[in-house]
């Protein structure tokens, strides 16, 4: 049994960096990744737009050193990349020194592959080798080999938009539960036509930069992205004199159990997942310092979560940003992704701002935080809210 | 730690098995290389409003999932956890050729809400009105055991009292005929009772649902304790070397095992793990097979498992399921062992209870 | 007016697999969403499409369906001032 859960590592490449430094310093700069899609050839491409990885499959594969016949789709690239840095980033030489798992998640797996060869795969035997790359576990499994993970616990969690949240949350259960002494956990998506359409067909994206939490959002960008933290026991952070970036103090999911891809009118999942949280993290609300929201400025989303910051928090709703107006929502990433954002704010001090706000909501008096505010940030709330009413709360700490 | 007790069993599968009364006395053999279900009546059980957009798995699971409380004599769970290896494949090739095929255009919402990896459990989540923990698993052919894990976990910190744990998988055409392209799938049709005599590449493929309702507090009717669950992403010693090592962490001795149940599934190629514990550590015990009667899907061994609770329960072991002659008086503790294609291997030990 | 009527109560029970319905059940009048035929929002999104594939309209906002979706009679209505095929 551990006490603790402490955050050793964190690996991330998303639309505004390729590595942790990078994301820290196009946070700082308010530098947005969002742009008109370069990398699918859609008929949206004027209509949408979206938060795009700058390498290409084959400069991905580079990176990775794989061999041309190898069968990544870009979800295991972007994943292998983020993983390995994270277990890099954790001074990690052995993997196989302490019992170790992995859990990633993901929503498209292989999709991205699936389309572009779905009827060729009937014709063209060079194609064929994508076939196994398309069921949601593939990626994870690629990960886990290019991290050396063997023999291990090793699995895959897709619960929409919250997975990348619920690995972290299973994670960190295994290590407290003493089943695991080290997890590498996170998620990883890439952009794919079967997201973009069927995101469309919602008519929930945004044909314009997305606006969180403002009276006239249009709607979301869709992002791709892949982050990683490795967790590890109390016992290896003092038998390897860690240095320890955070704690996973506080989790908890719940369901909304009121609409297939709605949230409910007022948040009853968000709620009774940030409830979990703070019972878990034994912390009052009163001692949240920052939410980073799920705020995906989707009309419904943001005005769910609101409410249930609201009834959560009562009154005292802490600053609150969401930073998908830098990365767009990356959907089974987003949970990671933030994740690593709410240690950059606990490790520097830092709230992020909530970029393009302009207009408060008529519904509620809160207003999300729209410059950078230094002040101590000991402990964040971060939300990720999903389709099948799949709502999760992890809460990170700056001491055990 | 609390104990961990199955204490409903559910099954849908290309056997008569959703109906707990028997249990396998009568089995189907097929000639085929895709098998097909047996189904309940799902319009007893969806009302037709929700029904209409549900695809295959997703009535299995739902109609699955209701039968395990049904058992249990619950109303509702504190928590869902369910595994799928492939999703609803049906919508996803739905939603991917309409793209194609209409270059984008005149696309409709319900096959892509559809094809999210987690609507199983929605549906069974928002069926129920339940709003408690509610998590998928979507590992190959560790998928169900990831959710076993979980709920074990999650009982014997009791964190939860009740959970509702399954496997789920449909069959979607297109994926079918590729699989069949990349030989996954057999070639040529065997006959189920002579599956593992076929000495070809591949398995035989099939859909099915298999839940059950675990809880840390022993009933009357409980199927059997839930001793153990270990997976394993590839295996780095030989599957003697895992196994003995996984008797030895739950204090057992090799001849502790009465019976073991085995998820061969006739791939000459793969089969060879599940030989050697026949052949060897395991050559005097009671072996079980079921692939056979289910067919292979990524969470096929939760029919496995649903096999094993019943042994346990009922202390007899079906004709259709003997891999060898042995048999015992008593079954007390039973080991399942599962991998697809060399791959993602399970480990879990069920004892009476 | 009334062949389109028909045309589109087809077309509801098709595009929404609405297999335990029948034509005749679904008066012009009656309410398509709610207590009606109780229809949700995933199935204005089915209409929406529905409009723009069969009569050529256009919706850009949801929230627009909901006046136009309120019965068939009104969407015939609506239909027949503004398709474009």
């Amino acid at each position: 049994m551990s006490k603790g859960v402490a955050i050793t590592g964190m690996g991330i490449i998303s639309a505004i960096g390729n590595n942790v430094s990078e994301n820290y310093t196009a946070l700082i700069n308010e530098a947005k990744g969002i742009s008109r899609i370069s990398k699918i050839d859609t008929i949206h491409k004027d209509a949408i737009m979206v938060g795009e990885i700058d390498f290409t499959n084959n400069e991905l594969a580079g990176l990775l050193n794989l061999p041309a016949n190898n069968n990544y789709s870009r979800t295991a690239m972007l994943g292998a990349i983020a993983a390995k840095e994270a277990v890099k980033n954790a001074g990690i030489t052995k993997i196989s020194k302490y019992k170790t798992g992995l859990i990633s998640s993901t929503s498209v797996g292989g999709m991205d592959m699936t389309e572009k060869y779905y009827y060729e795969y009937l014709e063209d035997t060079r194609k064929q080798k994508y076939i196994e790359s398309h069921h949601a576990g593939d990626a994870t499994q690629k990960i886990a080999e290019q991290l050396g993970i063997k023999q291990s616990l090793v699995t895959t969690i897709s619960t929409a938009c919250s997975s990348a949240a619920n690995a972290i949350m299973l994670g960190a259960r295994l290590i407290k539960s003493g089943e695991l002494d080290r997890v590498i956990v996170g998620g990883k998506d890439c952009l794919s036509k079967f997201t973009i359409n069927g995101f469309k067909t919602l008519m929930i994206l945004s044909d314009t930069y997305n606006t969180p939490f403002d009276e006239n959002r249009k709607g979301l960008n869709l992002g791709e992205a892949a982050a990683y933290l490795v967790l590890e026991s109390d016992k290896v952070v003092q038998a390897e004199n860690k240095k320890v970036l955070g704690y996973v103090k506080g989790y908890g999911n719940a369901n909304d159990a009121y609409h297939q891809t709605a949230s409910s009118e007022n948040g009853d999942g968000a709620t009774l997942a940030m409830q979990q949280a703070l019972k878990v993290a034994n912390l009052q609300p009163s001692q949240i310092d920052y939410v980073n929201a799920h705020g995906t400025a989707t009309a419904n989303n943001d005005l769910s979560e609101g409410r249930a910051l609201l009834r959560v928090f009562e009154n005292n709703v802490p600053d609150f940003s969401s930073t998908k107006a830098y990365t767009g929502h990356t959907l089974a990433a987003a949970g990671a992704i933030e994740a690593v954002y709410s240690i950059f704010a606990i490790q520097n001090n830092v709230v992020f701002p909530n970029l393009n706000f302009k207009t408060q909501m008529k519904e509620f008096a809160i207003t999300p935080q729209t410059d950078f505010k230094y002040k101590p940030v000991n402990t964040v709330l971060s939300n990720s809210l999903g389709f099948g009413g799949n709502c999760s709360t992890l809460i990170f700490s700056k001491n055990q | 730690m609390k104990k961990v007790y199955i204490n409903s069993v559910a099954s849908i599968a290309a056997q008569k098995t959703f109906d707990n009364t028997t249990f396998l006395e009568d089995v189907t053999h097929y000639t085929e290389t895709v098998l097909p279900l047996i189904d309940p009546n799902y319009k007893e059980f969806i009302p037709p409003a929700a029904a209409r957009r549900m695809a295959k798995g997703i009535k299995m699971g739902v109609v699955a999932s209701r039968l395990a409380l049904h058992e249990a004599n619950l109303e509702n769970v504190e928590a869902i956890i369910t595994g799928t290896g492939m999703g609803c494949v049906r919508d996803s090739e739905k939603f991917v050729s309409a793209i194609i095929d209409n270059n984008e255009q005149y696309l409709t919402p319900t096959s892509f809400i559809q094809s999210t990896h987690n609507t199983v459990g929605g549906q069974i989540a928002l069926g129920l009105n339940c709003k408690g923990y509610n998590f998928t698993y979507v590992h190959s052919s560790t998928s169900f055991e990831s959710a076993l894990l979980d709920a074990k976990l999650m009982l014997a910190c009791d964190e939860a009292k009740t959970v509702l744990v399954g496997g789920v998988d449909e069959l979607g055409d297109h994926t079918v005929k590729i699989h069949r392209l990349i030989k996954h799938i057999k070639q040529v049709p065997v006959n189920s009772a002579q599956l593992l005599e076929s000495k070809t590449e591949g398995a035989v493929f099939a859909e099915g649902a298999n839940f059950f309702v675990l809880a840390n507090e022993l009933q009357k009717t409980s199927y059997a304790e839930v001793v153990a669950v270990k997976t394993y992403n590839t295996t780095t010693s030989t599957v003697t070397q895992v196994v003995e090592q996984f008797i030895a962490d739950n204090n057992l001795l090799i001849n502790d095992v009465d019976a073991v149940v085995l998820g061969c599934n006739g791939d000459v190629t793969y089969d060879l793990p599940y030989d050697e514990l026949q052949n060897q550590l395991f050559a005097n015990i009671p072996q079980l097979y079921y692939k056979h009667l289910c067919g292979e899907f990524n969470t096929a061994s939760s029919f496995g498992f649903w096999l094993g609770a019943r042994v346990l329960k009922e202390q007899r072991v079906p004709v259709a399921v003997q891999l060898n002659a042995q048999t015992k008086k008593e079954y007390k503790n039973i080991l399942l062992y599962n991998q697809y294609r060399g791959k993602d291997h399970s480990l879990t030990l069920l004892r009476k209870c | 007016m009334d062949a389109l009527k028909q045309e589109l109560k087809e077309n509801i029970i098709e595009q929404l697999n609405l297999e335990d319905v029948s034509v005749d059940e679904i008066g012009d009048n009656d309410p398509l969403f709610g207590d009606g035929l109780g229809l949700d929002s995933i199935d204005a999104l089915e209409l929406i499409v529905m409009l723009d594939k069969d009569y050529g309209i256009k919706l850009t906002d949801p929230k627009e369906g909901k006046a136009i979706f309120e019965s068939v009679e009104v969407m015939a209505n609506y239909i027949a001032a503004n398709r474009t095929k």
